[in-house]
């Protein structure tokens, strides 16, 4: 990695700016791979926003940066070890026993949370073990679009996809538990096994994510976008699509940033990501200021 | 109605005799008894409820109100006796059974229109995605969303049905949720205390639109509640749960003092006020044989 490579010249020519950017065969990959994560990103992060279980999506993020780096350290492809920590923490936090009133999820996010800041400890480990200290800590944890492989698109992709269709068939009974969890049981909704599933599914995500954010920064995808559509937009289906459109939005722009610059791809997405919330939240806040306003004017 | 039984049954009774025909009698208890963590909740307990009566269930907080609703829903299993549920077992009767569970009210954050819930209450335990636009093309969603449209007006909902529920008043709640536990035309509405944490205006608001889906709708309700007064003069029945038993009948005959002496073998009167409340002096408000090692609060 060059300075030379990472900070391209910009200029007023878009068309031209996006050749250029598309002329590396590595960036043609890390918009490929960056779009399918933010897909599947907005997708499950949409639920997990709604059933409150960011503390758990990050965990699963945070795993999976021990799970890679000692991939590395023994010599197999990262991918394989970000997957298998990720989506072996799934089950475990799936595991924790969760009794309906509030003291079971003080329980879980206490289990949860001994869980992530061990699994760091192993990472940074892991890390000065292999040697390579600064700089695949920094891609591991603020992440890196630099050589993504052909086959790492295509592993991003099969999973990315086996993830939407399974969450597809899921969809609208996870709604209702998470909506209307007492109704859901009493007609019958299996809650236990579609929290179970979504897990393993968030899990996976966290996996896809950490490979384009870095471990520490999957919020930017997997958080903000949905965060921000909610405040939006109270329709399920509304909301769903432009969480979709502010993820693609905040990677694409993220990507572009981080090749005209020389500063890391996951300063940008995230960057990118927290303007989208702190928009939503002033749109949101001004609506309902001229709503009120309205309500109390012609009395 | 069954006359008075004294809390005693012997579980021989589970074996039961033939049970009339199922269509006047949407909900049987005999001789049930429930028992949570090793201590019998009530038992002997007899009820018939007649199909199109408004059957309310009283009594202290503790004594099992809610455990009897669901008996019958199947969720909570019986010790000794039998309930018979529109004619089968309690549990095998689904979608015929509308439930509204106690004490539900949504976070002040869920960003999810009360609309959206009504609707979970129609389809939300079938697999897959609704389709947007889907009722161009599919009967059934068409029926859907007009049945929808029906519940929504029968609740008088329509003004407030588009926002988010976490947003709207309790007594506003309450109604989007009766709509969606009647939503699917059930037989049997089973309400556990809906009017329970509502202002009086509210009380008697619903209590009247819940008497009127009963004679319009030709619905069964059995509903839970702390206080008789607001829904006294559209009862057909009551079932008065105290000590470890119930009794059931007409309110005039069940809310006596000699009846309710009886029930828990302490003296307590009726008082009827002018405006023709009624008031219960000298009940024991926790049960009396409250065992556990839980010490309830001074009420
Ligand atoms: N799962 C359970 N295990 C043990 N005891 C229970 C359980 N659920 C309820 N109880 C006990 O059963 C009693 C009746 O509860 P409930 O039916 O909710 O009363 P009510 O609705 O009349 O206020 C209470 O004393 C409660 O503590
Ligand atoms: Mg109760």
């Amino acid at each position: 990695m060059t300075a030379a490579q990472s900070a391209p010249g910009l200029s007023w020519n878009v068309s031209a700016d996006l050749s250029q950017l598309f002329s590396y065969h590595f960036m043609v990959n890390a918009f490929a791979a960056g779009t399918i994560v933010a897909i599947v990103a907005g997708a499950v992060g949409w639920f997990m926003v709604l059933r409150r279980q960011s503390f758990a999506g990050h965990t699963l993020a945070v795993v999976s940066f021990p799970g890679a780096a000692g991939a590395i350290w023994l010599g197999i492809s990262a991918t394989a070890g970000y997957f298998a920590a990720s989506i072996a923490a799934a089950v475990v936090i799936a595991m924790v026993p969760r009794s309906g009133a509030g003291r079971g999820y003080s329980q879980e996010s206490a289990v949860i949370g001994t869980v992530q800041v061990f699994a760091l400890a192993c990472g940074v480990l892991f890390v000065s073990l292999y040697g390579g200290f600064l700089d695949s800590l920094t891609g591991l944890l603020f992440g890196t679009f630099l050589g993504i492989s052909n086959s790492q698109v295509l592993i991003l992709g099969v999973v990315g996809a086996g993830v939407l269709v399974a969450l597809a068939v899921i969809a609208r009974p996870l709604f209702f538990a998470t909506v209307d969890a007492d109704i859901a049981v009493a007609r019958g909704v299996p809650t236990k096994l579609l929290s179970v599933l979504f897990l393993l599914l968030l899990g996976c995500t966290a996996a896809e994510v950490s490979q384009i954010t870095g471990a520490l920064l999957v919020f930017a995808l997997l958080v903000m976008p949905p965060a921000a559509a909610q405040q939006l937009s109270a329709r399920p289906g509304t909301s769903f699509l432009v969480t979709i459109v502010f993820g693609l939005l905040v990677t694409w722009l993220g990507l572009g940033a981080a090749y005209f610059s020389v500063y890391p791809v996951g300063f940008f997405v995230t960057t990118f990501g927290f303007i989208a919330y702190v928009a939503a939240s002033a749109w949101r806040a001004i609506s309902k200021r001229r709503d009120s306003r309205l309500a109390l004017g012609p009395a | 109605m069954t006359a008075p039984e004294p809390p005693e049954a012997s579980p021989d009774t589970a074996s039961g005799g033939p049970l009339e025909a199922p269509a006047d009698y949407p909900l049987r208890f005999e001789g049930a008894a429930v028992v949570l963590g090793g201590r019998t909740i009530w038992s002997g307990v007899n009820l018939d409820v007649r199909a199109g009566e408004f059957v309310a269930v009283l009594g202290p907080n503790g004594v099992g109100k809610s455990t009897l609703v669901k008996a019958a829903l199947g969720v909570v299993p019986l010790s000794a006796g039998r309930v018979e549920v529109l004619g089968g077992e309690p549990g095998a009767a689904g979608r015929a059974i509308g439930y509204l569970p106690q004490r539900r009210s949504f976070d002040g954050g869920l960003r999810i229109r009360g609309i959206d819930v009504v609707r979970l209450g129609l389809d939300g335990d079938r697999w897959g995605v609704p389709l947007p636009g889907a009722s161009k093309f599919f009967s059934r969603r068409r029926h859907d969303d007009e049945r929808l449209d029906e519940v929504i007006e029968l609740v008088g909902a329509r003004s407030y049905c588009e926002r988010p529920i976490g947003q709207v008043s309790g007594g506003e709640q309450q109604r989007l949720l009766i709509a969606q536990a009647l939503v699917r035309r059930p037989k049997l509405l089973l309400l556990d205390e809906p009017l329970d944490s509502l202002d009086l205006p509210n009380q008697s608001s619903v209590a009247a639109l819940i008497s009127r889906i009963c004679r319009e709708e030709g619905v069964t309700v059995v509903m839970v509640a702390h206080d008789v007064n607001p829904i006294l003069t559209y009862l057909d029945g009551v079932v008065y749960v105290a000590k470890g038993g119930a009794v059931s009948g007409r309110p005039t005959e069940v809310i006596t003092s000699t009846t309710l002496s009886r029930l828990y073998d302490t003296p307590i009167e009726v008082l009827t006020t002018s405006d023709g409340r009624l008031v219960v002096v000298g009940q024991p408000e926790a049960p009396a044989h409250h065992s556990d090692r839980h010490t309830g609060l001074p009420r």
